[in-house]
């Protein structure tokens, strides 16, 4: 029981994480149909980021995170400007092609300046509560507690204001969006910039909980959150956090009962199955049809 | 001539898709208060205009609205400047609610309360819209959506409505309704360029009207007169 409990700790901490950068990937696909495969990689500036910061100018966390975010969101927007809105109106294709070299130019530019895996500076000490057998450290509930708080955050701007409505009327048809007075270009920075800084900030958490850092990080991660964003169904922000979530605690399960060499191989298979039944992911759906 | 500079005024629109040249210099102008139609068949170049007029489509040639160069000017500028368009086939957003729909279009706006008070306005306008505020814009039928996407326009405090075919797919009930209710807009201050294929119906309510055919202006005059002409009743009023 203090077994199940404990890696259900360790499913919420991960799952929290996956959660955070899946948000990234479906939110741009959801207005703009692109997978934007360089975001893992800007997880992976968020953490570099981090480092940089605590570790060159001495900075706490909360400072830290706000500086990562803020840097890797400003990136995000960049990217988009330069590399993405040219290839708007090419075939989708071109863009994802993009997309992925913009995610390799990210990982080798990084390994310029750090081509041996760097070990992120304490942000914060680290204290460990014991109930029972049960162990819980700050830095688990800070993870989950700060995740959590993103992500009510971002539900409340896709749901609840203005800039929400035209992000999702985007998505429904893009085209009509500008007879209705919204600057569709500035919503698709902000979407940029909003998917990046949640990227960035679970590369700050990431590299507290898991402190060796190094430029490939976040190529599995990344992959592994686009699944995540995938079988919640890609394009709807609740499903990305329930994706996450579900693949963190498949992980997590097979690891604590077998072999962890069998935790990729049983978890991907595990989705692909899910995949193949319901395709549109848990909470996409295909969309209603106009009459 | 008129003392006041038309509302909108079009010379030599020319809208083309690549090669293919869907509207070939068409010249036009819809002056306050008038409500005026443009008709033709499928492929006339009816929608070109309307999307060159809103920003959505670039065009050759000059357009003024409301004294105003519209050249380089991005749709959603041009919504602030006070035009709006119902283009065709609605432009309902599906899985917004009705309520968020119609809150959309008040992006341009920043005036809470007159927001609020305009909201109930076209509410009471179009009290079916009331009874689905909270239900998703896709789950509305065909005339509910029609409504919506007038009342959407109205919120933005459009001097001038470009519709798209508003008759499009609708039972003659829903039409006449809809007339109605384009004739109390217009009654009330608000400046229309209807586009349709119904002739009759536009030109019951319309004051002048053009007749395109292949992406140029045929003939044009006044509502009775095109009424009366041989070509139209043959071509678009049934004989």
């Amino acid at each position: 029981m203090v077994y199940f409990l404990q890696q259900t700790l360790n499913a919420l901490q991960l799952g929290s994480l996956y959660a955070l950068i899946a948000l990234g990937y479906t939110m741009v696909y959801g207005i703009l149909r692109l997978i934007n495969f360089a975001h893992g990689d800007l997880f992976m500036v968020g953490a570099f980021a981090a480092f940089g910061i605590a570790a060159w100018l001495g900075w706490p966390f909360v400072p830290t995170l706000l500086l990562s975010m803020a840097a890797v969101a400003a990136l995000g927007v960049l990217i988009e400007r330069l590399a993405y809105k040219p290839l708007r109106q090419a075939p989708k294709m071109s863009a994802v092609i993009t997309a992925l070299g913009v995610g390799i130019f990210l990982e080798h530019l990084m390994l310029v300046f750090n081509p041996y895996p760097r070990h992120m500076p304490e942000l914060m000490p680290v204290h460990l509560w014991t109930v029972g057998r049960l162990s819980l450290s700050s830095h688990q509930v800070l993870i989950i507690g700060l995740s959590l708080v993103l992500m009510l955050i971002l539900d409340w701007v896709v749901m609840r204001t203005k800039l929400g409505l035209a992000m999702r009327a985007i998505a429904w048809n893009g085209r009509i969006v500008p007879l209705m007075g919204v600057p569709v270009n500035r919503v698709i920075s902000a979407t940029f910039a909003m998917g990046a800084a949640l990227g960035a900030a679970a590369g700050t958490l990431y590299a507290m909980a898991y402190p060796v850092i190094d430029p490939y990080m976040g190529v599995l991660v990344g992959w592994k959150a686009f699944i995540a964003a995938v079988v919640g169904g890609i394009g709807n922000v609740r499903g990305a956090v329930l994706g996450g979530f579900i693949l963190a605690g498949v992980e997590i399960g097979v690891a604590a009962f077998l072999p962890t060499t069998y935790r990729d191989f049983i978890s991907f298979g595990l989705l692909l199955v899910l995949l193949v039944v319901r395709p549109h992911g848990l909470l996409g759906r295909p969309r209603l049809e106009k009459v | 001539m008129s003392a006041k500079p038309p509302l909108l005024e079009v010379k030599d629109l020319a809208v083309s898709y690549g090669s293919l040249r869907a509207v070939k210099g068409i010249s036009l102008e819809v002056h306050e208060g008038e409500i005026v139609t443009l008709m033709g068949a499928n492929g006339a170049g009816k929608s070109s205009i309307l999307s060159a007029l809103s920003g959505l489509t670039p065009f050759q040639g000059t357009v003024r609205f409301d004294g105003q160069d519209l050249r380089r000017v991005p749709a959603d500028r041009i919504v602030a400047l006070g035009m709006a368009h119902v283009p065709e086939g609605r432009g309902i957003f599906g899985d917004l609610t009705v309520r968020e729909n119609l809150r959309l279009a008040t992006w341009i706006r920043h005036d809470r309360e007159g927001i609020r008070a305009d909201t109930e306005r076209v509410l009471d306008r179009f009290p079916r819209l009331r009874d689905r505020l909270e239900q998703p814009g896709g789950t509305l039928s065909g005339g509910e959506q029609q409504m919506l996407a007038v009342a959407r326009a109205l919120m933005s405090r459009a001097k001038l409505l470009l519709l798209d075919e508003p008759s499009m797919g609708l039972s003659p009930v829903l039409v006449r309704e809809i007339f109605g209710i384009l004739q109390e807009i217009n009654r009330q201050g608000v400046t229309l360029l209807l586009v349709e294929q119904n002739a009759n119906m536009a030109l019951r309510i319309a004051s002048r009207g053009y007749v395109l055919e292949t992406g140029q202006v045929a003939f044009s005059g006044a509502s009775g007169d095109l009424r009366s002409d041989p070509r139209v009743r043959k071509a678009y009023l049934g004989g």
